[in-house]
């Protein structure tokens, strides 16, 4: 599948990114992390190779973006830490180690385990259902565990 | 679930033509002739289409000069306000930088000399032919005309048959007439 023009992408995906950011971050904080979302993607988009998994690729730009807001300090705001492995966010970790998998596996183990959406954004990002995700996740764990025996 | 308002919508839009990310910004304007698409590289006007089927259109767009294409206003009001004035009568001359470099050389030099011919005047396609320097391709300068990238801008509706005939036009001899008569070189 060929890369579709960056309009086509951005109106296929935007509602669905806006509708995410809102549930991560709430109403106030969702448009400017959807304005940077997007002119992130913008910024890669020349790069990537062929259309395939655009929506899991979007919704891993708006998650790290989500945790980047996050972590700006905010008076009005008392927010829980984030998970980390010796210090460095394990998103970064993540998907480095996950590289390997195959596609919808590594966006089901980024999202779950790096950026600890639930299984029903999840799925939405693989465009399919919570059931798929989690299973798709489970996979992608077995794998690694394999690989990590050998 | 709370929609993208308008305005987030243009702020992105314009943010990204603002940075500069963008390998091709269009928009559409409305006009006597019809909605044209309007659309601008970095290096300038690069397209007006007439009846365009937007997803068509963006789609050309893309393979010609980059994936990166968006609807933008900002970086195409330049070219809507003169096509307003161009069709209240009160603009003779366009004043916008066009994008010509991907078109081959013959194309590229016939619609260079194409450009002067000035408001309210006609050539005829072996003239225009002459002008560019190759007497003998009038035919070739008709499909130059036929693939004007920048209908109006480019004023091929301008460039009629030695026996006086208005010939043909991309956007159909209806349009060619109106664009004529605006410019008072019809009755």
């Amino acid at each position: 599948m060929t890369l579709p023009p960056f309009e086509r992408f951005y109106d296929d995906y935007k509602e669905e990114i806006h509708a995410f950011l809102v549930r991560r971050l709430g109403r106030d904080r969702a448009d400017d992390a959807f304005q940077e979302t997007f002119l992130r993607a913008l910024r890669a988009y020349p790069k990537l190779r062929h259309g395939e998994h655009l929506r899991a690729w979007a919704y891993t730009i708006a998650s790290r973006i989500a945790i980047d807001e996050h972590r700006r300090p905010r008076a009005d705001a008392d927010l829980p830490e984030l998970a980390s492995l010796d210090g460095r966010p394990a998103f970064a970790q993540l998907e480095h180690l996950a590289d390997a998998l195959p596609p919808t596996e590594r966006a089901a183990v980024v999202l779950r385990y790096g950026y600890d959406l639930d299984y029903a954004d999840i799925g939405a990002a693989l465009g399919s259902n919570a059931t798929a995700a989690r299973q798709a996740a489970s996979a992608g764990i077995r794998r690694l565990r394999r690989k990590e025996a050998q | 679930m709370t929609p993208v308002s308008a305005d987030l919508d243009r702020r992105f839009r314009d943010a990204a033509a603002r940075e500069q990310l963008l390998d091709v910004a269009y928009d559409f304007v409305d006009s006597p002739v019809g909605t044209l698409l309007v659309a601008a590289t970095g290096r300038g006007l690069c397209r007006i289409a007439y009846d365009a089927e937007p997803e068509r259109e963006v789609e050309r767009l893309a393979q010609t000069f980059g994936v990166r294409v968006l609807r933008s206003a900002s970086p195409i009001d330049p070219a809507r306000r003169e096509l307003d004035e161009y069709f209240a009568g009160s603009r003779q001359r366009f004043d916008l930088t066009v994008d010509l470099a991907l078109l081959a050389d013959f194309n590229r030099r016939v619609l260079r000399e194409l450009a002067r011919v000035p408001y309210g005047e006609v050539v005829t396609y072996g003239q225009l032919a002459a002008q560019a320097e190759r007497p003998r391709a009038a035919r070739a300068v008709g499909t130059v005309m036929n693939r004007n990238p920048l209908p109006i801008v480019l004023p091929c509706h301008r460039v009629i048959g030695a026996n006086g005939k208005l010939v043909g036009y991309a956007g159909g001899l209806e349009r060619k007439e109106s664009l004529l008569r605006l410019e008072g070189a019809l009755p």
